[in-house]
């Protein structure tokens, strides 16, 4: 049996929400040069999200922009004192919103790298989201793996700018260091946009999409740097046997850190998940060396476009 | 066997100082530091005074590079000389400040050695910068480092160039090194980058200890990478880069780029070759801290120098 959706007819992609995660930002700027003459068949809105961190070339001016988008920041009275990223979420969302409103776009793709070796990935608050689902295995490229990733947090919680469309995820690729763009991550990005933009022209022409299967990966838990008592200084760095092994399954006993001492920690969780993020730079501060995810197969429906009557 | 003659005298090199944080997200030398600070124990060397400081340390606590000027260029001689003012630039008075606690620059009572700790983006593996092509103490030392860690490669980069060298914070000493691994992106702590520039401080703090107890190390000559030129993006008129790094050249620092080699990939999908007459050998290539200073990568030539043997001055 076929789904039938609504078609998504406005798109939302944004960058720079995060000011130095530079390939985002170089897409955007090549994007809002291009001048829209009507005749595109999908509209799509471009944004820097955080052009003040984009000018500096920071993550972010006074607070982190993409956990402002929960629904308590979002309804927060804010003032000319308010942080700059507290202000500038709500601005987004009155232009790409309102979140959970039938206002708010269609789909909300939102760029970012990292410094983990993710390749890319679709990330997401929801495994059912068959739109989500569908780009994610449109999206076979030869440059680098594609994966979904899921966090479970219900949308009123989830904080992150995605969340302001009725579908929406970040794309996220790496690895890269912030402040650098790569041309084999700029390229791999261009490709995503670019394949996900055919998937919405090609959906909201009546195309029918069989269903299939796609890999969720299902985050699970953080695990932080051990990190000395007193100080809170971390007292090692990922293992180099973990170091660039995201989405590679981590067993019970494995590596994940070497301290500076020269002694090997290991994963002591009973269940064998898939890291990811690991060694992020933005998350030392969050106190975050990885994520763990659980990966399940997710059966997903043929789709077609609803015939506007 | 060497003759007396051939042989270079030099002073017993007594105050070595190891710098991290100079930049304050380049994180190997900030960690080693900071444990270095808190035991001392791996860098203790018979009859040698080994400082481990934190150069700018305001730098670090935001884990940004610097606060208002970048501090590995701040140690000129208008700022060093520059009067005890309020409103200085946090690195200008730092500079200062180091310059009384390690130098004075260019006098007798300086610090022998510092090294200065350092990451880059760039996939330059372990490099020594040195900064002066006839300094015997330091063609010796990194002869020795480089020998210790083969078959790891240590690239060396030699900076004597008229007008693109710099005042770095280890020009305060009277033997200035710096060493440079990556890649790394600035803020992450990478374990085997970390443990590099803690192996190569070992092989120095070995070199100086045995130079101290009086052994003579032969003659020796280092391959280098001289400082020719610095390359920029190209820029529109906004002066917004409009290319990135090709990706033939993204990661091949040390490498030949021949004339008609790919050197950058516009936005829009076009290639950029390099026109050099001559064969360069590119190094900083894609370095983030870079893009503000206009420089896409640096080129150097190939040299080889040549030092004395050397041994420590006897009273």
């Amino acid at each position: 049996s076929v789904v039938a959706m609504p078609t998504v007819s406005r798109v939302a992609v944004c960058g720079g929400t995060h000011g130095n995660e530079l390939a985002g930002i170089y897409l955007v700027r090549e994007m809002l040069k291009k001048r829209a003459d009507g005749t595109e068949p999908v509209s799509v809105v471009t944004v820097m999200s955080n052009p003040r961190a984009a000018q500096l070339c920071v993550r972010y001016v006074e607070t982190d922009l993409n956990r402002c988008f929960t629904r308590a920041a979002l309804s927060a009275p804010v003032s000319e004192t308010s942080p700059y990223e507290m202000i500038r979420s709500q601005e987004l969302n009155a232009l790409l919103g309102p979140k959970a409103s039938a206002q708010a776009v269609d789909l909300l793709c939102d760029l970012h790298n990292t410094t983990a070796n993710t390749g890319l990935c679709l990330i997401t608050y929801s495994d059912r989201d068959w739109i989500c689902l569908h780009i994610c295995k449109h999206l076979e490229m030869a440059s680098t793996p594609v994966r979904y990733v899921h966090f479970d947090i219900p949308l009123n919680e989830a904080y992150s700018l995605d969340s302001v469309g009725k579908h929406g995820f970040a794309m996220e690729i790496g690895p890269q260091p912030h402040g650098v763009v790569r041309s084999v991550i700029f390229s791999a990005m261009q490709e995503g946009v670019q394949l996900m933009m055919d998937w919405i022209c090609q959906f909201n022409s009546g195309t029918l999409f069989e269903g299939g299967w796609v890999d969720v990966y299902t985050m699970v838990k953080n695990i932080d740097y051990p990190r000395d008592s007193e100080t809170h200084v971390i007292t090692a760095a990922v293992h180099p046997n973990l170091q660039d092994r995201d989405f590679c399954l981590l067993h019970p006993g494995d590596p994940m850190f070497l301290c500076f001492s020269g002694e090997t920690l290991r994963y002591r969780g009973k269940e064998a998940l898939y890291p990811f993020f690991i060694n992020e730079g933005a998350y030392y501060e969050k106190g975050v060396a990885l994520s763990l995810a659980r990966k399940r197969r997710v059966q997903i429906p043929s789709v077609r476009s609803e015939t506007l009557r | 066997m060497s003759s007396r003659t051939n042989v270079s005298c030099l002073h017993e090199a007594k105050r070595v100082a190891i710098f991290g944080g100079t930049h304050g997200n380049e994180m190997s030398g900030i960690t080693l530091v900071n444990m270095w600070k808190q035991n001392s124990a791996e860098i203790e060397r018979n009859g040698l005074l080994i400082k481990p400081f934190i150069s700018n340390p305001k730098a670090v606590k935001k884990c940004t590079r610097y606060i208002d000027t970048d501090l590995n260029r701040a140690f000129t001689p208008e700022n060093l000389s520059a009067p005890d003012v309020e409103g200085l630039l946090y690195e200008v008075q730092r500079a200062k400040e180091i310059n009384r606690m390690f130098g004075p620059k260019g006098s007798s009572d300086a610090y022998d050695v510092i090294f200065d700790l350092h990451n880059t983006t760039s996939n330059m593996g372990s490099t020594l910068i040195l900064e002066s092509s006839t300094d015997l103490f330091n063609l010796q030392m990194v002869h020795y480092i480089k020998k210790a860690m083969a078959p790891h490669t240590c690239s060396v980069l030699l900076n004597e160039h008229p007008q693109l060298k710099y005042s770095t914070t280890r020009s305060v000493a009277k033997h200035p090194i710096g060493l440079e691994v990556g890649p790394q992106p600035q803020g992450v702590l990478r374990s085997n980058v970390f443990e590099s520039m803690r192996t190569i401080l070992k092989h120095a703090l070995d070199f100086i200890e045995f130079f101290n107890s009086g052994v003579e190390f032969p003659p020796c000559t280092v391959d280098v990478f001289r400082v020719q030129e610095r390359m920029d993006y190209p820029r529109d008129t906004n002066g917004n880069i409009t290319a990135m790094v090709h990706p033939h050249l993204q990661d091949c620092d040390w490498e030949p780029l021949n004339r008609g080699d790919p050197m950058f990939l516009t936005f829009d999908g076009r290639t950029i070759l390099y026109e050099g007459a001559n064969t360069v050998y590119p190094t900083f290539i894609n370095e983030a801290a870079y893009y503000e200073k206009q420089q896409a990568f640096t080129t150097t030539c190939r040299e080889i120098l040549s030092a004395n043997a050397i041994r420590k001055a006897f009273k």
